[in-house]
């Protein structure tokens, strides 16, 4: 974020996510309608003071063009609304969102996102957003990529299976707490853990993220309007996104270049971070992850567990960033980065740094 | 409406019906690979990028020259699945793998057809098998097998 502009101070002050194994009997609209209303009522707003509403969400996943459509019944029929969706994570929705706010004419917006993977095969469906001529075709789920990725690392000698194991092992300690937490465990041994059978070898069923339903749903306001809305708002002190080539054989796969600059650009380096959440769908994204934003001791990484714990397409960004507000919100913590991730093996990355005042 | 009555259901079959051309650049590699030959292009530095794009996606430089690369080559990496996924052109247990293959400075992606894991190492080298019926499209590459199985046949 360049200082040479004006820019607007824009906090998350209220969010709502729920996740769980399988959504039965509860479509996309009805999980939706609970958290947008949950989260527009705990900062104390209706929709008519909505200034921006941008959501995101897969067609690709639906098997329907337009399908957000639908899914705005949620936000209420009536009043009309200003509002744009994203083929993406709700954290790129968010950072549209932000950028709708900077230009000064709205100070606040809604931002959602959702998936529903137990309805098909997201693994599968993932391979649609590859190369459409030389990658698509052959139809590599998206854990067998990143068991390229996780075996290149192993090679390089970065990591070793046991330190895989020790984040899934993170993740699921972690998750105990977390009510949306899908796979948690409260007792589980490195040996149990490292006895499993490889599943996209090198990578165990715990290396790999649990696939979940859910939705994520955060309210942005800026400037006066966010401190008279919120006792303690999370404020976004900077947010960037970059990208990598969408080629596999051009990039070092050991690395994610675009998750390391996003990092930079957003202020990563200008204090220190009690907690990241970071978005990876193994426990080797996550050791990259770590040594691109250059995580050290003093900070907790995933509290909640992360997307290893419950990963929900679409959703598994937005959720990392209502973490890491909702913890600022309520005075646990001071200052958080939250990360997002798109495309194969780390492709690319938005980051985002909050603080409270 | 009952409670007991079943909800409505209805087949629905996601259709893409467009066609598209493959270009100067796509379009030559999938006519090789009809006569069963692998192309490169050339990058800036020398380099050689299999699978051949119009664009350099490190410089963005537009690239132009094409030329053959072997058929054979080193697994960069490698991972293994089973089961076969249901949409892809196997239906056997396989490995999937980033290939170099000679002459190439990138890795491409495709199938190394071994019996298990344990038949699998980086830095193995492979070489190519090819459909009978070829018609400009990935999977007219079988996918790829040991080199020395291939000198043994």
């Amino acid at each position: 974020m360049s200082k040479s502009h004006n820019f607007r101070d824009i906090a998350v002050i209220s969010v709502a996510s729920h996740q769980t194994k399988i959504l039965s009997q509860v479509n996309e609209v009805q999980l939706m309608a609970d958290l947008i209303s949950r989260s527009r009522n705990s900062a104390g707003l209706k929709q008519e003071e909505i200034g921006f509403t941008c959501s995101g969400s897969s067609d690709f996943l639906a098997g329907q063009a337009f399908s957000f459509v639908h899914t705005l019944d949620a936000v209420g029929a009536v009043p009309p609304i200003s509002e744009s969706h994203v083929e993406m994570d709700g954290a790129f929705a968010l950072y549209e969102a932000w950028v709708k706010l900077q230009i000064g004419e709205v100070d606040t917006a809604l931002v959602y996102s959702y998936g529903k993977p137990s309805a098909g095969s997201v693994i599968d469906v993932l391979a649609t957003q590859l190369d459409p001529y030389y990658v698509s075709p052959l139809w590599p789920d998206c854990f067998s990529l990143a068991g390229l990725q996780a075996r290149s690392l192993l090679d390089k000698g970065s990591i070793s299976l046991e330190r895989m194991s020790e984040v899934a092992m993170r993740s699921q300690k972690n998750a105990f707490d977390n009510p949306n937490g899908v796979r948690s465990s409260e007792d589980i041994s490195l040996d149990d853990l490292m006895s499993e059978p490889a599943i996209a070898d090198p990578l165990r069923k715990s290396d790999l993220s649990e696939i979940a339903d859910g939705g994520c749903a955060v309210i942005l306001a800026a400037d006066n309007k966010a401190d008279s809305l919120c006792d303690r708002p999370a404020w976004i002190k900077g947010i960037d996104h970059r990208i990598d080539s969408h080629t596999l054989g051009a990039r070092d796969l050991t690395r994610s270049p675009s998750a390391s600059l996003a990092a930079e650009k957003a202020g990563r380096n200008s204090d220190r971070l009690d907690i990241a959440e970071i978005h990876g769908i193994t426990s080797a994204q996550e050791l990259i992850l770590e040594k691109e934003f250059a995580l050290e001791d003093e900070t907790k990484i995933n509290p909640s567990g992360g997307a290893l714990a419950s990963d929900t397409v679409m959703a598994s960004g937005l959720i990392r960033i209502a973490e890491v507000a909702s913890r600022i919100i309520s005075g646990q913590v001071d200052r958080g980065l939250a990360h997002a991730t798109s495309g194969p093996c780390l492709q690319q990355n938005l980051v985002c740094i909050m603080e409270g005042k | 409406m009952s409670e007991t009555e079943e909800p409505l259901r209805a087949e629905l079959t996601v259709e893409y019906p467009f066609t598209r051309t493959t270009g100067d650049v796509i379009g030559a590699f999938m006519t090789g690979l009809r006569e069963k030959r692998i192309f490169g292009i050339k990058r800036q530095d020398g380099g050689v990028l299999v699978p051949p794009l119009e664009y350099d996606p490190v410089s963005s430089e537009p690239l132009t020259e094409m030329l053959e690369v072997s058929q054979s080559g080193v697994v960069d990496t490698w991972t293994w699945v089973d089961p076969p996924r249901p949409q892809s052109p196997w239906n056997v247990p396989h490995a999937l793998a980033l290939i170099r293959l000679d002459g190439a400075d990138t890795s491409m992606l495709h199938a190394v057809l071994v019996d298990s894991p344990s038949d699998m190492s980086t830095g193995m080298r492979v070489t190519a098998i090819w459909e009978e019926e070829r018609v400009g499209h990935i999977a007219d590459l079988t996918g790829f097998v040991k080199e020395v199985e291939e000198s043994d046949s």
